[in-house]
C-alpha cells in the first residue's frame, strides 16, 4: 500500500514536472533573448528586447482600443459566416454523394492558393471597407471547419447507423440524434483552428489597407521603424487567438459536458 | 417458461441470399412462438447475422418471405429490433436517454421518452444508472442497458445477435442468469444468435443448428431440460449429452480439422 502511494506520488510529480517544462522551456528562450539585445549583440532596433516589448504592451494597450474592436468585428464576422457556410455545405455534401464527390476536389485545391496573394485582388473589387477583410477571413476559417465537420459525419458507426434504421428511424430523425452530436467533437477541433485564423485572416485583410484595425496600425508603425510596438501588437495578436482558441474550448465543455468526463475516465485507465 | 405452440409470432421461410458471387444463406426456415427462447447456433461466418439482417428489414432476401404475427415484414425496417456484441449506446447520451431512443423515434418529446423508460430501470438492475454516461458502467451493464433499450423497442420480439460475446467468461455466465431471471416477468419472445454452444443449451427453449455457409438448417433440437434454470444444470449428463450432440452436428464434413 505504502509503495503504491509513493508511486502515485511519484507519478503526480513528474507529472507536474511535465507540465512545467514547456513554460521553463519559453522562459529560457526568452531569458536568452533580453540577454542578446542587453549585451548589444544585436541592436535594439533591429530586435527590441522581451521586456521592453511588454512595456511597451501596456502603454499603447489604451490606445489601441479602436483597432482591437475594428479587428474583433471582423474576425468574428468573417467567422460566424464561415461557420454557417461550412455547416450548410458539410450537410449537404454529406447528404448528397455526388456533391461530395464534386467539390471536395476542389476545396482542396483552393486552399493551395495563397490568400496573400488573393487579397490585393479583393481590395480592388471590394474597396478599403470591411467586406474585403470579412472574405479573407471566412475563406482561411472555412476550410478547417468543412472538412472536420465533414470527416465526423463520415465517422458515424455503421452498426448504430444500421441500428436506427432496424428501428425504423428517418434520414432527418438518424441526423439529428446521431450523425449531428457524433460530430461535435471533430467539429470542435475545426473550430478551435478557425478561431485562431480567424485574427490571423482579419490582420492579413487590414494589412492590404484600411481605415483601422490591428493589422493597419502594423504597417504605420513598420513604416515608422517602431519595431518596440510591432512586437507588442504581435503579442496581443497572440494573446486575442490563444484566447478565442480557449473560449471555443470553454463553449465545448458547456455544449459536451460528457466528452471532458469521458477523456478524464480514458486518462485514468 | 410455457410455450405457446399456437401463437407463431416470427416465421422465417425459405429465405436465400448471395452477396456478389459468395451464396450466404441457402435455405433458412424458422419459427419463433410466443414466450419462447429460440437459439440459432452456427459456427462464426456462417450467415448467421445476414439471417437477422433480413428479419430486422436492413437487407432483403433474394428469395423467400418473414411473417412477423402473419404479417408480411420482408424487407421492411421498423418492427423489431436488435440487440449487438456491441452494445451501440451514444456515449453522448445519458443512460436513461440512451434508452429512451425508441420513444423518440416514435415521435415522443425528451421528457415524455424519460418518463416511460424511468420504471423499467428496476426490472433490468440498471436502477441508479439512469444519470450515468456509457463509458462509466462495466461491459456487463452497458449491455444491460443495450437489452433495455432494444426491449423499448420491440417488447413481444427481440434478436439479440451474440449479446454478450464481448463479455468475460464470469461476466458473461452471469449476464445469462440474469437474463433467464428478467424474462421470467416479461412477455417476450428472443431470437438468440450464438457459436456458444453451452450458452444456447443453458438459455434455449429450442436450436436451430446452422451448417457452415451457404447457411441451411442441419437440425432443429427441441431443449427439454427443466426450467428455471440453475447454473450447475451444464455438468448433468442430460446437458452433456445435448452438448454432445451438437457438436458432433457441427463437426460433420470437416473431419480434417478436427483434433485428435
Amino acid at each position: 500500500m505504502k509503495r503504491l502511494e509513493s508511486t502515485e506520488t511519484r507519478k503526480k510529480v513528474s507529472q507536474a514536472a511535465t507540465k512545467g517544462v514547456p513554460s521553463l522551456f519559453l522562459f529560457i528562450l526568452l531569458i536568452t533573448w533580453q540577454v542578446v539585445v542587453d549585451q548589444g549583440i544585436v541592436q535594439k532596433y533591429i530586435l527590441p528586447s522581451p521586456l521592453d516589448t511588454i512595456v511597451t504592451f501596456v502603454q499603447i494597450l489604451p490606445g489601441l482600443k479602436s483597432h482591437i474592436i475594428i479587428t474583433l468585428k471582423e474576425a468574428f464576422t468573417g467567422f460566424f459566416i464561415a461557420i454557417c457556410f461550412a455547416v450548410i455545405l458539410a450537410v449537404l455534401m454529406d447528404s448528397i454523394k455526388l456533391l461530395k464527390k464534386a467539390v471536395y476536389p476542389l476545396l482542396v485545391v483552393s486552399q493551395t492558393v495563397p490568400i496573400i496573394a488573393l487579397a490585393p485582388l479583393f481590395v480592388i473589387w471590394f474597396g478599403f471597407g470591411l467586406l474585403p477583410k470579412v472574405i479573407v477571413v471566412i475563406l482561411v476559417c472555412f476550410f478547417p471547419i468543412v472538412i472536420s465537420l465533414l470527416d465526423g459525419l463520415n465517422s458515424v458507426d455503421v452498426d448504430m447507423l444500421n441500428m436506427l434504421k432496424s428501428m425504423g428511424a428517418n434520414r432527418l430523425q438518424t441526423f439529428r440524434i446521431l450523425k449531428f452530436p457524433a460530430s461535435m467533437v471533430n467539429f470542435f477541433s475545426g473550430l478551435r483552428i478557425a478561431a485562431t485564423y480567424s485574427i490571423m485572416g482579419a490582420v492579413i485583410g487590414e494589412w492590404l489597407g484600411g481605415e483601422g484595425g490591428l493589422g493597419v496600425y502594423m504597417l504605420r508603425v513598420k513604416h515608422s521603424f517602431a519595431l518596440d510596438k510591432m512586437f507588442a501588437v504581435i503579442l496581443l495578436i497572440v494573446i486575442m487567438s490563444m484566447l478565442l482558441f480557449k473560449g471555443i474550448s470553454l463553449i465545448q465543455d458547456l455544449l459536451m459536458p460528457w466528452h471532458k468526463l469521458l477523456n478524464k475516465n480514458i486518462g485514468r485507465q | 417458461m410455457n410455450t405457446c405452440r399456437d401463437n407463431l409470432k416470427l416465421s422465417v421461410k425459405n429465405i436465400k441470399k448471395t452477396f456478389g458471387d459468395t451464396a450466404v444463406i441457402e435455405d433458412v426456415s424458422l419459427e419463433l412462438y410466443e414466450i419462447e427462447f429460440v437459439s440459432l447456433l452456427g459456427l462464426s461466418g456462417s450467415g448467421k447475422s445476414t439471417v437477422f439482417n433480413i428479419i430486422s428489414g436492413l437487407v432483403m432476401p433474394d428469395a423467400g418471405e418473414v411473417f412477423i404475427e402473419g404479417k408480411n415484414y420482408t424487407g421492411k425496417t421498423g418492427r423489431v429490433s436488435y440487440m449487438y456484441q456491441k452494445d451501440l449506446l451514444m456515449p453522448w447520451k445519458k443512460i436513461i436517454d440512451n434508452v429512451a431512443i425508441p420513444f423518440l423515434l416514435k415521435g415522443q418529446g425528451k421528457k415524455q421518452a424519460r418518463e416511460k423508460v424511468k420504471d423499467y430501470f428496476k426490472v433490468f438492475g440498471l436502477e441508479g444508472f439512469e444519470e450515468k454516461y456509457p463509458f462509466q458502467l462495466s461491459g456487463g451493464m452497458r449491455q444491460r442497458a443495450a437489452l433495455l433499450r432494444t426491449y423499448m423497442f420491440s417488447r413481444d420480439i427481440m434478436l439479440l445477435d451474440e449479446p454478450f460475446g464481448g463479455l468475460d467468461a464470469i461476466t458473461r455466465s452471469k449476464m445469462h442468469c440474469w437474463l433467464l431471471g428478467i424474462l421470467e416477468n416479461l412477455k417476450t419472445s428472443i431470437l438468440f444468435i450464438t457459436h456458444d454452444i453451452e450458452e444456447a443449451v443453458f438459455l434455449s427453449d429450442r436450436i436451430y443448428v446452422l451448417s457452415n455457409r451457404p447457411a441451411r438448417i442441419k437440425e432443429e433440437i427441441i431443449i427439454d431440460l427443466p426450467k428455471p434454470r440453475e447454473r450447475k444444470i451444464v455438468t448433468t449428463e442430460n446437458f452433456n449429452r445435448i452438448k454432445r450432440h451438437i457438436l458432433s452436428l457441427l463437426d460433420e464434413g470437416e473431419e480434417e480439422n478436427g483434433c485428435i
